[in-house]
């Protein structure tokens, strides 16, 4: 297989303090989870409310360290401040509110962020903004109010800020959460190009079934537990197990499993070709 | 509507103003405030007026909105002009009836404060016109730097300042946001006395202070992940250049203070 780039093993993590994103505290929001995501990935994280999707995203980039067991990121264990701002360098994160994790009044400038702490040279800081900047398509914004921009934008912008450092791995935690259709599409299309086209491992935790589907890899967690993994029209063949993790599937591959013409159908193109084809006849 | 709100008073440009470095702006406009304070006679506060008027024709920021700034400090002139016309006494007597007195001196010097304090505004308003608040707080983060010697965190503070400024429009939107959610539950925000509408601020206050606590510490995990751990080892995509137009300002200011006080030499001081 191609080369690890975040691997847990045995990770149980526990909430100790009143923590606000707590469920419940002193309850193990991961339990024993073991998982790799190799380089080049797009690994979709799935699970609803309180199944520890974000706890995962977390423990990724060293902002919670696991209570047991370990998280490897390119062989750096983060036991130590300095190790854990290697991995930052390694696993770039982007939070679900836009709002919460631009830092300066212009655009441009909060591209720089990362880049500037990281202590790169000025004339290279200009280069890389203004790729990442055009890479989600947000050039002609660059001298706007963030303030001024609508949720998408926003998101864009934070995803730039994590291309601009040029880390080999995109987490995005629930990225789309907050952003109406629209936003969504233009979130999740930057996304795929970054995986596609400049070969960042991506994994996005989302509970948006028509995003998971556009992954390579789906993990399905529940209880805090990984519960499902595999290619997508594996997992999603699974109406009923999915089900029982409080999950829906896409409206195609329920149609296709209520007709039960055939399981694991992901799109509305491939849906209407089934039903053509059970119906006996061409498009 | 509420998201067009702009921080400070910036008039986007290109003026030789706007592109002076930002650094050079805040210390002339400070040397200059301290200048109109040196002015004794009329021909010295006369001069710097005049580099005032200059300075404002040279930002090319709108002469309307130069006269907006002055709004505020309309009854502050009219005060300080009728304190100085009573008060001052000496010279010719202009006008006497009962206990009031108008004489020569009391009239220069109410001319001549309200000149000054003009000035004063015209200047400094000069400075934010042409200058957003986020090149301030650079420019005042790289002036102070100095300051590390004796272990004052400077950048954490234009850090601060600068995430202050980044959050006032997001706190606003909230604001409104709060303040409908609670009209939507029948509070009433806008009628009875003083105290009662004080009063009916504190379910529009205290959420958002939580939301405002909840924020930052988002904010602080945001900032972690992009690898911030404080000013060193940092760099900035946006350098500052002294170039020759901020030489040719510093110049402009050291002959204004010195025509300042020659001036002042020559002629008669109004106070």
């Amino acid at each position: 297989m191609s080369e690890k780039i975040i691997e847990f093993e045995n990770v149980t993590y526990i909430y100790e303090t009143e923590d606000e994103e707590a469920p419940v505290a002193g309850f193990p929001a991961l339990s024993d989870v073991n998982l790799t995501i190799n380089k080049g990935e797009f690994v979709a994280v799935l699970g609803h409310n309180g199944s520890g999707k974000s706890t995962l995203a977390k423990l990724c980039n060293a902002i919670l360290e696991p209570t047991k067991g370990k998280v490897t990121v390119k062989e750096i264990v983060p036991d130590t401040e300095e190790k854990a701002d290697e991995v930052r360098r390694i696993v770039g994160m982007v939070f679900q509110n836009p709002d919460n994790q631009i830092v300066a009044t212009i655009v441009e400038d909060d591209v720089a962020f990362g880049p500037e702490n990281l202590g790169i040279d000025p004339s290279e800081i200009r280069r890389r903004v203004d790729d990442a900047l055009k890479c989600v398509n947000m050039y002609e914004f660059r001298h706007r109010e963030p303030h001024k921009l609508s949720g998408g934008q926003k998101q864009r912008v934070a995803i730039a800020g994590v291309i601009a450092m040029q880390t080999e791995c995109i987490v995005l935690d629930e990225p789309t959460a907050m952003l109406d259709p629209k936003g969504r599409e233009e979130v999740m299309n930057t996304v795929k190009r970054l995986n596609k086209e400049m070969g960042i491992t991506v994994v996005t935790v989302t509970h948006f079934m028509d995003e998971a589907v556009q992954a390579d890899r789906v993990v399905v967690m529940d209880g805090g537990r990984v519960v499902m993994q595999g290619k997508p029209k594996e997992v999603f063949s699974n109406v009923e197990k999915l089900r029982s993790y409080g999950l829906d599937v896409p409206q195609s591959t329920e149609l296709c499993h209520v007709l039960g013409i055939k399981e694991g159908v992901l799109n509305v193109d491939e849906c209407v070709e089934e039903i053509a084809r059970a119906m006996g006849g061409a498009i | 509507m509420i998201r067009d709100i702009t921080i400070g008073q910036y008039y986007p440009g290109k003026s030789v103003l706007h592109n002076l470095d930002p650094r050079i702006k805040l210390i002339a406009t400070f040397w200059l405030i301290v200048v109109i304070f040196l002015c004794k006679s009329f021909f010295s506060l006369g001069l710097i007026t005049l580099t005032a008027v200059a300075a404002a024709a040279l930002s090319k920021v709108p002469p309307k909105m130069i006269l907006k700034s002055l709004k505020p400090i309309v009854i502050i002139l009219v005060f300080t002009a009728i304190l100085n016309i009573f008060y001052t006494q000496g010279g010719e007597t202009y006008f006497e009836w009962w206990k009031i007195t108008i004489t020569e001196k009391g009239i220069n010097t109410a001319i001549f404060t309200m000149v000054r304090i003009v000035t004063l505004v015209v200047i400094s308003s000069l400075l934010t016109y042409t200058t957003t608040p986020t090149m301030l707080t650079d420019a005042l983060e790289r002036i102070l730097s100095p300051l590390k010697v004796f272990k004052i965190k400077v950048h954490t503070l234009a850090m601060m300042m600068t995430l202050a400024l980044r959050f006032i429009p997001t706190l606003i939107e909230e604001i409104d946001r709060i303040m409908n959610a609670q009209k939507a539950r029948g509070a009433d925000l806008e009628t009875g006395s003083i105290f009662q509408r004080t009063k009916a601020l504190v379910p529009i206050f205290i959420p958002l202070m939580v939301s405002s606590f909840r924020r930052a510490y988002e904010l602080a995990f945001a900032m972690t992940c992009r690898c911030y751990t404080g000013g060193e080892g940092r760099t900035r995509m946006k350098q500052m250049k002294i170039a020759a137009r901020d030489i040719v300002a510093i110049v402009v200011c050291t002959a204004v203070t010195a025509g300042v006080i020659v001036l002042n030499i020559f002629f008669d001081a109004v106070i």
